[in-house]
C-alpha cells in the first residue's frame, strides 16, 4: 500500500511536470494560430484564447495583400533548388570519397570535414564581397549557391560513411556487365542510399526554409526574398497588424509543421545518432 | 598499366569537382580572406585598401567595450542555457526515460521549438512581451501578480537581456532533450538492476551510473549549447536589433552591424577575434571531459 502511495505520488509529480512543460512549448504556437483568425480589434480588446468569429478572410489578405504568397514561394524555389543541388554534388563527390582513386583524396575529404568541426563566425561580411564581385549580390543564383556551398560538407560526410558500408559484390559484378562508373553512381549506389538522403533532404529542407541572415544579407529586392526575410518586412511596416503578421507566421510554419509530424521519427533519430556519433 | 592508373585518379577527379570547386569559392575561399580582410581597413567600395597589420585586433580588444558588452551579453545568454536550459533538458529526460505512457507525444512537442525558424519565434515572443497588447502581463494581471501592466520586457534595460535568453531557451531545450534521452537509453538496464540488488537509491544510481556513462553526452550538449548559444543571431534581430540602448547586442549582430556601416576590415577582424575564442572554449570543453573520465 504504502509503496503504491508512494509510486502514484511520483507519478503525479513527473506528469504535472512533464505537462506544464509541454504547454509552455505548445502555447506560443497555438497562439500564433488562434490570432491569426482573429480582427484587429479583438487582439487590441480581448485575451480570449480562441477567435470569436473566424476571420479566414486574413489568410487571403496575408497570401495577397501583404505578399506572403510570393515569400512564399521564393522560399520553396530556394529550398527546393538548394536541397536539390545539395544532395546530387554531395552524393557524387561522397561516392567518389568512398569508392575511386584519386589524387589528394583524404586532404581533398578533411579540408571539407574540417569546416564542420571548426566555428566560423562572421563569413557572410567576404561572403558579401565575394558575392559582389561575381555579380551575384541581390540575386536568386547567389543565395542558392550560398545554401548548396553550406550543406555540403555534412552531406560528404554523412553519405561518405554510407556508400563505404555499401557491399564491393554489387558495384563489381555491374562492373563486369560494363557499366561505367558514373553509370554505377547513378543506378546502383543512389537508389541504395535512399535512407541517407532522406535525411539529408530533410534537415536541409528545414534549414534553408528557415534560414535568415544568408537571405539579410545577399538580397534586397522584396520580389526575391524568402519568407523568412518578408515576415521582417511586414513586421517593420505593419508593426501592430498582429492578425495578419501571425497569419504569415503560421504560413512560414505550416510546411515546417508537415515535414517535422511526417518525418518526425527520421529527425529525431538523426539528431540523436549524428550528435552522439560526432 | 602505370599510365592508366594516372589517368584514372585524374579522371576520378570529376566525380568530387563540382563539389569541391563550389565548397572552395563559398565557403572556403571567404575564411581565408575573414583572416586577409582583418588586417586591413577598407569600407568595401574604394579600390585601394589600407594594410593597418594588427590595429584593428588592438582596438577590439583594448578601446571597444561595446565588443565586450557583447560577448558579455552572450556568455550571461550562454551561461543560463548551460545551467537552467540543460537542467531542465536532464530532467525531462529521466522523466520520460523511465518508460512512461505517452512518452512520444512528450518528444514531439518538446522537438516542436527547435525546428520553428528563429524569426518566427522571436517575432510571436516579440508579442508575447508586447507591454501594451502582449498576453504575457495579462496572464502576470490574471494570477494577481501586480507591477506589470504595460511593462515591456524587451525594453527596459532591466529585463530585456533575461528576456531574450528565455526565449533562446524555450527553443533549445528540445534539443539537448533529444540528445540526452538518446544517451540515456544507451545505458544498459542490467546496470541499474544490479545496483539495486545492492540496495541503492535513486539517487546512488543516477551519481555512479548515470552520470559517469553519460559524461561524453554531457559534454557534446554543452559543446552545441554553447556554440549555439554565443552565435545567436536570428532571435535578437527579430527581438530587439541589440536594444534597448545596445543592452542585447552579440557579437553576430555587432559583426553585421559593422559590416552594413561598410566598416569590412573592422568587421572580419572582429570574426576572427570571436572565432579563436569559441573555438578555445570549445576545446577546453572537450580537454576537460577527457581528464574527468581518466
Amino acid at each position: 500500500m504504502n509503496d503504491k502511495v508512494r509510486q502514484l505520488i511520483i507519478d503525479i509529480i513527473t506528469y504535472s511536470i512533464l505537462i506544464i512543460i509541454a504547454l509552455s512549448c505548445i502555447f506560443p504556437v497555438f497562439w500564433m494560430f488562434s490570432s491569426s483568425l482573429k480582427t484587429q480589434d479583438e487582439v487590441f480588446t480581448k485575451m480570449n484564447l480562441l477567435p470569436e468569429k473566424w476571420q479566414f478572410a486574413n489568410y487571403s489578405l496575408a497570401w495577397v495583400k501583404a505578399k506572403f504568397g510570393s515569400y512564399f514561394l521564393n522560399s520553396a524555389i530556394y529550398t527546393v533548388t538548394g536541397v536539390f543541388g545539395v544532395v546530387f554534388l554531395s552524393s557524387l563527390a561522397a561516392y567518389g570519397f568512398a569508392r575511386l582513386e584519386m589524387w589528394g583524396k583524404n586532404f581533398f575529404f578533411y579540408l571539407l570535414i574540417s569546416t564542420l568541426l571548426i566555428p566560423v563566425p562572421g563569413v557572410f561580411v567576404p561572403l558579401y564581397l565575394l558575392l559582389k564581385n561575381l555579380g551575384l549580390l541581390d540575386t536568386r543564383t547567389g543565395l542558392v549557391l550560398c545554401y548548396i556551398s553550406g550543406g555540403l560538407a555534412f552531406g560528404i560526410f554523412l553519405l561518405r560513411s554510407f556508400f563505404e558500408e555499401l557491399p564491393k559484390e554489387i558495384e563489381e559484378a555491374a562492373l563486369i556487365d560494363g557499366a561505367s562508373k558514373f553509370g554505377i553512381y547513378w543506378r546502383i549506389a543512389l537508389p541504395l542510399a535512399r535512407p541517407a538522403i532522406a535525411t539529408l533532404i530533410i534537415f536541409n529542407s528545414l534549414t534553408i526554409w528557415n534560414e535568415f541572415l544568408l537571405a539579410l544579407v545577399v538580397l534586397q529586392d522584396k520580389a526575391k526574398m524568402p519568407i523568412q526575410r518578408g515576415l521582417m518586412v511586414f513586421q517593420g511596416t505593419h508593426i501592430t497588424d498582429y492578425p495578419l503578421l501571425m497569419a504569415g507566421l503560421t504560413i512560414a510554419t505550416i510546411p515546417v509543421l508537415v515535414i517535422y509530424l511526417l518525418m518526425q521519427k527520421h529527425i529525431v533519430k538523426g539528431i540523436a545518432a549524428g550528435a552522439l556519433k560526432g | 598499366m602505370i599510365s592508366k592508373t594516372v589517368k584514372e585518379k585524374t579522371v576520378n577527379l570529376f566525380f568530387i569537382l563540382p563539389a569541391l570547386s563550389l565548397f572552395l569559392v563559398f565557403s572556403f575561399y571567404p575564411l581565408i580572406r575573414t583572416f586577409q580582410l582583418s588586417f586591413f581597413e577598407w569600407d568595401g567600395i574604394v579600390p585601394q585598401m589600407k594594410f593597418v597589420g594588427f590595429a584593428q585586433y588592438v582596438h577590439i580588444l583594448t578601446k571597444n567595450p561595446v565588443f565586450w558588452k557583447s560577448m558579455l551579453n552572450a556568455a550571461y545568454i550562454t551561461i543560463l542555457a548551460l545551467t537552467l536550459q540543460n537542467g531542465l533538458a536532464l530532467l525531462l529526460a529521466l522523466l520520460v526515460n523511465r518508460e512512461i505512457k505517452g512518452d512520444n507525444i512528450f518528444r514531439t512537442i518538446f522537438f516542436l521549438p527547435p525546428v520553428l525558424s528563429g524569426i518566427v519565434v522571436g517575432l510571436i515572443w516579440k508579442w508575447i512581451y508586447d507591454g501594451n497588447y502582449g498576453v504575457l502581463n495579462h496572464f502576470l494581471t490574471v494570477l494577481g501578480i501586480q507591477g506589470f501592466v504595460n511593462f515591456a520586457w524587451l525594453a527596459e534595460i532591466k529585463t530585456s537581456l533575461t528576456a531574450v535568453a528565455v526565449v533562446h531557451m524555450w527553443k533549445g531545450f528540445g534539443y539537448g532533450f533529444i540528445i540526452l534521452l538518446a544517451g540515456l537509453q544507451t545505458i544498459p538496464r542490467e546496470l541499474y538492476e544490479a545496483a539495486k540488488v545492492d540496495g541503492a537509491d535513486a539517487w546512488q544510481q543516477f551519481k555512479h551510473i548515470t552520470v559517469p556513462s553519460m559524461i561524453s553526452v554531457f559534454t557534446i550538449v554543452a559543446i552545441l549549447t554553447i556554440l549555439g548559444s554565443m552565435q545567436i543571431f536570428d532571435l535578437i534581430y527579430s527581438m530587439t536589433r541589440g536594444g534597448p540602448a545596445g543592452h542585447t547586442h552579440v557579437p553576430i549582430t555587432k559583426i553585421y552591424e559593422y559590416m552594413a556601416n561598410g566598416e569590412f576590415g573592422y568587421a572580419t577582424a572582429m570574426a576572427v577575434v570571436f572565432g579563436l575564442i569559441l573555438l578555445v572554449v570549445s576545446v577546453g570543453q572537450i580537454e576537460m571531459s577527457r581528464r574527468s573520465r581518466k
